[in-house]
């Protein structure tokens, strides 16, 4: 029986692309065959807004150049040119990350049809690793919200149960690299959006620490917060290709000026034989229990206890300032929001609507605005608008500002008795599309994000992995290891320790029993047709 | 704080450049209001003795050389512009009448 090919890590297909046993064309034609089966075909052929009866996690599909560039792979590595390790393996990136010659929407009507004039940064380390770019993946609007549901083109559905959402903002780059329809994608995060998704879909991703990659060319959501990292189905992938990513950018002026880790060196050393003996594990005990799902917090302990079976020492940590992240981080990322999403006015780029009569400009911004974003979007950016205006300020954004303060400094204290923290990503499994009434109470869907906010607070890195099923209801886990700023080189010890203690336990990896999901796309779209859900 | 009010919002909404419908006001203060009823605590989190943080990590002064990098011809600015004339962007009337 031969393996397929989409099921392989990055670092296996990477393994046979240089062995020649397999071509980089073939492997970008088998995921492109894997996209067909499993995207789904749009609910109405006139409207892109309504999505598709499928996972809907790609926006653009970039077939003919992906084919291009490994096609020129294939040559090079015929002709004996020494490439990058990865170079060769396919890639998805967030349609937030901006690609000349593709179409970026950041999922909103504001820049449908909008071709950016030129490439991020981390766009063009995909391109110089010759990367083949499969296509842009789908996101709440501009990033703001946690289920994909946000998406101007329709939601994404989880792999795993296609009624379900599957996280977000990266719902479409977890969703893709858990239906095999890549292995590797780039998401951004801001205040959970790699992590979350990758817990409720059953994958790895990776927010590392603020600064270390470059966001030169990433539609900006709130400055201070937002960073890119990767998503893929193991531990070592994320390592390689956040190795691919990181590095100072003069063209971004958050950008680290550091050396670029042994990520994945970190990654294989944790997954060695005694690779977590003597690692300090500290259990954040405000990101457990109350508001917590039972199998959620089962599957945890369970984690917990293999560390310890493992040879780390865990100890409980204490972070008593966590109570205010949540409402901090809505302070702070609506107030940067309100500001970086002033910019789109309907003059230079973007949607521009033009009432009747003889509008002024400012009847054509209020006008375009109106149309081209969705609710969530003006609703943070009301909030950001109220948090910044005279009277207010010091009572919302300067406290959260010092809130920010003590939440650094909880994390400074626990990280001078541990290496790393450890807690469950998401307070649940992935939950029903449509089953968060968010205008009856907003903060409900903000809660999703309780356990991965404040790292982005902090500025500093964590990883999101898979930890089992939960009993209750057979969907994805995930654990997250947090570690001190610039650190990145531990979440990726700690995290590849367990899971290969994980895969031990449940016998391969998470997926590993889960069904085809192109059958359970084919039957769902059938059931649709038939008027079903 | 006191509850936020339609007017306020409408007040916000012009402020953001935003058109809403008075249903679209209404709405939006309910959640407006229920959203910083929970971020309330926030403002008594942290006595004045804590600084305040704005960005994660201490980078200061960070400046570029000051040497011309890739830039975007004048076709390519104006490649995505709602409307453009001789080699501008074109916007509708900046005051009332003209």
């Amino acid at each position: 029986m031969s393996e397929r090919i989409v099921e392989l890590s990055a670092a296996d297909l990477a393994a046979k692309l240089a062995s020649g046993d397999v071509s980089s064309v073939d492997a970008v034609n088998a995921h492109f065959e894997q996209i067909d089966a499993t995207e789904g075909q749009a609910v109405d052929s006139a409207d892109p807004h309504k999505g598709t009866d499928g996972l809907n996690a790609f926006l653009h599909r970039n077939r003919e150049e992906a084919l291009q560039v490994a096609q020129d792979v294939d040559q090079a590595r015929a002709n004996g040119e020494q490439l990058h390790e990865l170079a060769g393996v396919p890639i998805a990136v967030k349609d937030l990350i901006v690609t000349k010659g593709q179409p970026t929407t950041a999922a909103s009507r504001m820049l449908e049809g909008w071709m950016s004039p030129y490439d991020g940064t981390v766009t063009k380390k995909l391109r110089a690793a010759k990367m083949p770019i499969l296509g842009k993946t789908n996101l709440d609007e501009f990033a703001m919200g946690s289920s994909t549901e946000h998406s101007a083109y329709g939601p994404t559905r989880n792999p795993w149960d296609l009624n379900r959402i599957p996280g977000g903002s990266g719902g479409g780059s977890a969703a893709a690299v858990s239906a095999f329809q890549a292995p590797l994608a780039l998401g951004t995060d801001t205040g959970g959006s790699i992590r979350q998704p990758a817990a409720v879909t059953g994958t790895v991703g990776v927010k590392p620490t603020y600064g270390s990659v470059s966001r030169y060319g990433v539609i900006a959501m709130a400055s201070s917060l937002d960073q890119v990292g990767p998503c893929s189905r193991t531990v070592l992938d994320s390592a390689l290709l956040h190795e691919v990513v990181a590095g100072h950018d003069p063209q971004d002026s958050t950008s680290l000026n550091d050396p670029v880790g042994s990520f994945a060196a970190a990654a294989r050393q944790g997954a060695e034989d005694g690779g977590l003996k003597g690692l300090r594990v500290g259990v954040v005990k405000q990101l457990t229990g109350d508001g917590f799902q039972t199998g959620v917090q089962q599957r945890f302990n369970e984690a917990v206890e293999l560390l310890q079976s493992a040879g780390a020492e865990v100890v409980e940590v204490e972070t008593p300032n966590f109570e205010y992240a949540l409402g901090a981080y809505y302070l702070i990322m609506s107030s940067e929001v309100s500001s970086n999403l002033a910019k789109y006015d309907g003059v230079r780029f973007g949607l521009r609507v033009v009432p009747e009569g003889n509008p002024t400009i400012e009847r054509v911004m209020g006008a375009s605005r109106a149309a081209g974003f969705g609710d969530e979007v003006k609703r943070r950016i009301i909030l950001g608008t109220y948090a910044l205006s005279a009277g207010y300020y010091d009572a919302y954004y300067g406290s959260a500002q010092q809130v920010r303060t003590l939440v650094q400094r909880d994390f400074n204290a626990a990280f001078e008795k541990v290496d790393v923290l450890i807690s469950p990503t998401a307070p649940t499994t992935a939950f029903k599309i449509g089953g968060v009434d968010e205008s009856a109470d907003p903060m409900q869907m903000y809660l999703n994000d309780i356990a991965t906010i404040p790292t982005n607070l902090a500025g500093i890195p964590a990883i999101s992995l898979p930890g089992g099923l939960a009993p209750e209801d057979g969907l994805p886990v995930g654990i997250q290891f947090m570690a001190p700023a610039r650190e990145d080189a531990r979440v990726y010890r700690a995290g590849a320790g367990l899971e290969r203690l994980l895969n031990e336990k449940w016998g391969g990896p998470v997926w590993s029993s889960r069904g085809d999901v192109a059958t359970t796309v084919r039957d769902f779209a059938a059931g649709a047709a038939l008027g079903g859900k | 704080m006191s509850a936020i009010n339609r007017e306020q919002v409408a007040h916000l909404a012009e402020l953001a450049h935003i058109e809403m419908t008075e249903e679209e006001l209404a709405r939006v203060a309910g959640e407006l209001d229920l959203i910083v009823s929970s971020v309330a605590s926030v403002s008594q989190a942290a006595g004045p003795d804590v600084p305040a943080t704005s960005h994660p990590l201490p980078l200061q002064n960070v400046f570029r050389e000051d040497v011309v990098g890739e830039t975007l011809t004048q076709e390519e600015a104006l490649s995505n512009a709602p409307d453009s004339q001789d080699g501008k962007f074109r916007v509708p009337a900046i005051l009332d009448g003209e």
